[in-house]
């Protein structure tokens, strides 16, 4: 066969500038006439792999061969330039404009300054015509549907004359339905000489669209395959690799108590009208774990949202200890026993410029024991202070410490002394041990199980599979705004099993696992 | 109190708020141009306050309204645009930045007032010229019309063309489409290479040309001097009508009128027996209003779309 490489890559390596290896080793070869799929999981390097093709990043080391000439971009329009187009997963669009006016900003056809925007319209529909998108130019982008938004992009990428067509993440926020026309859309490019990068995780929608894949991990390119050739379980094993175990099976204590949490029928429609969680139903009992386990962006984030009192949900009802809270602010939820770790430590946990004592307070400081009617009681919160940064073991120079001066795993550990202080029934914990050392982070376990053998229900999202597994008596599994499985005594199943649940390569039967909670 | 509806209910009264919304006027239409971009020209009142001191002064040493008209302009796309320089490439925060110029407007031009002249009220010592006042030819003929729209400060009809223009600007032309794109989605109008921070410094220039003939209009239309605190507000009540519009062309007209109806109204009540100074808050308090009212409409319409 005669050689239709188009874009190579060659010894790829990024390394920003705060010491951090995005990717490395990076080999690739994209054809003609080929959709091509980048898997890995979230932190693979995918993005910054796109960046790099794209011109949005420069690469640190290594050579891209665009024909087989070796090119730098400097920027986007190099790249755009060179005909490399992305499909971004936030849309460039702009709300107020015509499809028209959006496929032409910055190329504006244009007579001393005065638009002639008209002049090209028979070009791009022609173009409609030729690559079937059933649009109409004169619409406002604002009035579109997500799918229909999609294709303006696409277009836009079309009439730059892009003959390499890179789309990040691009069915997240489609339907299924719009998701199925896509890929009769991108099958019918591909039919006409297109190269299209196809970034996912969905393990089944590449199967079903690609050509060819490459799995990505810790920012490598672990193997490339015709996907015809191999099968979806084989693709996940080689995304997720092996990973530090855990082991706390002597901590467990029997402890089998009520349910604290009843989540019933819960549905959230996000603005865009898409059912992030449909008809969630379940339950966490006091003294266990349960573990939210799946690949990012399939409702965990709405769930948390929607159990803290962020969100709104649309229908169903979250009972916590009986009363259901689905509809009281968060300080309400918080007084009946709720409490939180957040996953962004920075952001939402803790205040950087604030001091350990200001910061450990912060969730309870109008507890009658530390404050008064005006006043705080300065030693009373002095004392809680104190006695959480020894109980948690805070590396620091006292309570007058700012948090910004503490490492992360020491930050991790106020917000977890905070939220574990005031005696919670039910604690949401969202990646407790993300970014931090394993030292830490077996400290946190032990002290969710600590918590969790006096009684506290715990719910923890991650997206660490052999943390869950460890410290979980239950796991849920998360795909696409459902709950995929519940798995009880996780430690005995297989990562890969859970993973098959993850990519939506298996579902359990919700009658299935309601019987399973009957056998318990 | 009769007296006072006689004088309101008047054919005359018209031409009156004709004359006081032609500095909203230019005040909004330039806000329109900025906000579009996504930038509050936020030193407009102190752009006016230049510009009028500006004309007056040039026009009194050139011996020529046209030159003091021109100066003045030029010196308000220039504080325009160093707003922008403050705010897009120093980085500094815009209201601070506004501040700053703001007071640094209202004191620089008592300053010179004070070195020209020796005076700090206004520039009466001055012999500042004035722009001319147009007869429409056809309309002159007209009985009623005639009084109503002929005869005015040429500015007057500048700043209704300025709603033409400013509408063509932002519809008809590359460049009106660029500021809107940067105005609506900042990273889409980047992506496409569109150089964003020299659309919006196009853009607060361009609103210092407008709410620069703005000031021009009150020291050189309106009045023949330059007095201290002249611009009195209409800068910021150019903004509010902006925002009260939607940066939009026809409703941000709409509002400035109205600002403009009720700062006619307060001026002819001062000939009534309640307290002037009262009275002459009304315009002010219309704004409040008027902010509070669009506001609170808009909120209720975002709680029904979400």
């Amino acid at each position: 066969m005669e050689s239709k490489k188009v874009l190579e890559l060659f010894g790829i390596e990024k390394i920003y500038a705060n010491g951090v290896a995005a990717n490395k080793e990076i080999n690739i070869a994209f054809e003609k006439n080929e959709i091509h799929a980048i898997v890995g999981e979230n932190g693979a390097g995918k993005t910054t792999l796109m960046k790099m093709i794209f011109g949005l990043e420069e690469p640190t080391k290594g050579k891209i061969l665009l024909n087989g000439e070796e090119i730098s971009f400097k920027s986007p329009l190099d790249a755009a330039q060179m005909g490399i187009g992305m499909v971004h997963q936030h849309f460039m669009l702009v709300p107020s404009f015509t499809v028209l006016e959006n496929i032409l900003l910055g190329r504006e056809p244009a007579n001393a300054g005065i638009l002639k925007l008209q002049k090209e319209r028979e070009n791009i529909e022609a173009l409609c015509r030729e690559y079937q998108f059933e649009l109409n130019l004169d619409d406002r982008v604002e009035n579109l549907n997500v799918g229909n938004k999609q294709k303006v992009e696409i277009l836009k990428v079309l009439y730059q004359k892009a003959d390499i067509i890179i789309l990040d993440e691009p069915t997240a926020v489609l339907t299924p339905q719009e998701t199925e026309k896509l890929f009769q859309q991108l099958i019918l490019l591909k039919g006409m000489g297109k190269t299209i990068i196809f970034i996912s995780h969905k393990l089944n929608e590449v199967k079903q669209i690609s050509d060819r894949i490459t799995v990505l991990r810790k920012g490598r390119v672990i193997s490339t395959h015709i996907t015809a050739e191999v099968e979806a379980e084989q693709i996940s094993e080689l995304m997720i690799g092996r990973r530090v175990t855990y082991s706390y099976e002597d901590l467990r204590q029997k402890t089998s108590g009520e349910a604290v949490l009843s989540v019933e029928h819960m549905t959230y429609r996000n603005k865009d009208g898409k059912e992030a969680l449909k008809d969630i139903d379940f339950k966490v009992k006091a003294g266990e774990i349960v573990g939210v386990v799946g690949v990012e962006g399939n409702g965990q984030t709405e769930l948390v949202d929607a159990l803290f009192g962020y969100k709104r949900i649309t229908s169903g009802s979250i009972l916590l200890n009986g009363t259901d809270i689905s509809k009281m602010n968060i300080k309400s939820r918080r007084r009946l026993g709720l409490s939180y770790i957040p996953e962004d430590r920075m952001v939402q946990g803790s205040a950087a410029d604030g001091n350990i004592r200001e910061n450990v307070i912060s969730s309870f400081y109008s507890a009658p024991e530390i404050s008064g009617r005006v006043f705080m009681k300065n030693q009373s919160v002095q004392k809680v202070t104190d006695e959480l940064i020894e109980r948690f073991d805070i590396l620091c120079n006292g309570a007058e410490s700012k948090i910004s001066s503490l490492s992360g795993g020491n930050i991790q550990k106020v917000v977890f002394a905070r939220e574990s202080y005031m005696s919670g029934k039910l604690m949401i914990a969202e990646q407790p041990t993300r970014g931090v050392d394993v030292g830490s982070a077996s400290l946190i376990h032990k002290a969710l199980l600590k918590l969790r053998n006096e009684g506290t229900a715990i719910l923890m999202f991650s997206a660490d599979l052999s943390e869950a597994q460890a410290v979980c008596d239950k796991i849920l599994v998360l795909y696409s705004g459902e709950i995929a499985a519940e798995l009880y005594e996780p430690g005995r199943i297989t990562e890969k099993e859970i993973g098959l649940y993850m990519l939506g390569l298996k579902h359990q039967d919700k009658k299935a696992s309601g019987g399973n909670e009957d056998e318990r | 109190m009769n007296n006072i509806i006689s004088h309101i209910f008047n054919v005359e009264f018209i031409g009156v708020i004709l004359r006081l919304s032609t500095p909203l006027l230019f005040a909004a239409m330039g806000n329109v141009v900025s906000d579009r971009a996504g930038v509050t020209n936020i030193g407009m009142e102190g752009s006016m306050t230049l510009a009028a001191f500006s004309g007056v002064a040039i026009s009194a040493y050139s011996g020529s309204a046209w030159l003091g008209a021109a100066g003045a302009v030029a010196v308000s796309i220039l504080f325009s645009c160093f707003l922008g320089y403050l705010n897009l490439y120093l980085k500094t925060n815009i209201i601070m930045a506004g501040i700053a110029l703001n007071t640094f407007a209202a004191s620089f031009t008592v300053f010179l007032l004070y070195m020209l002249t020796g005076q700090k009220a206004n520039s009466a010592a001055l012999a500042s010229k004035q722009l001319p006042g147009i007869r429409i030819p056809v309309i002159d003929k007209i009985p009623v019309l005639n009084e109503i729209l002929s005869g005015h400060n040429v500015l007057v009809y500048v700043s209704l063309l300025s709603i033409a223009a400013v509408y063509f600007l932002l519809n008809r032309t590359r460049l009106g489409m660029h500021i809107r794109a940067v105005g609506e989605n900042e990273t889409a109008a980047s992506s496409v290479g569109i150089r964003t921070k020299r659309v919006k410094m196009a853009a607060l220039g361009i609103s210092g040309l407008i709410s620069g003939l703005g000031g021009v209009y009150m020291s050189m239309g309106y009045l023949s001097m330059f007095s201290n605190g002249m611009i009195a507000g209409r800068g910021w009540i150019g903004i509010a009508a902006s925002a009260m519009g939607r940066a939009k062309v026809i409703p941000t007209t709409i509002s400035a009128f109205l600002f403009g109806i009720f700062d006619s109204v307060s001026n002819e009540m001062q000939l009534g027996n309640i307290s002037a100074e009262l009275i002459m808050t009304l315009p002010y308090f219309a704004v409040m209003a008027g902010m509070i009212i669009y506001s609170v409409k808009r909120t209720k319409k975002e709680q029904k779309n979400a």
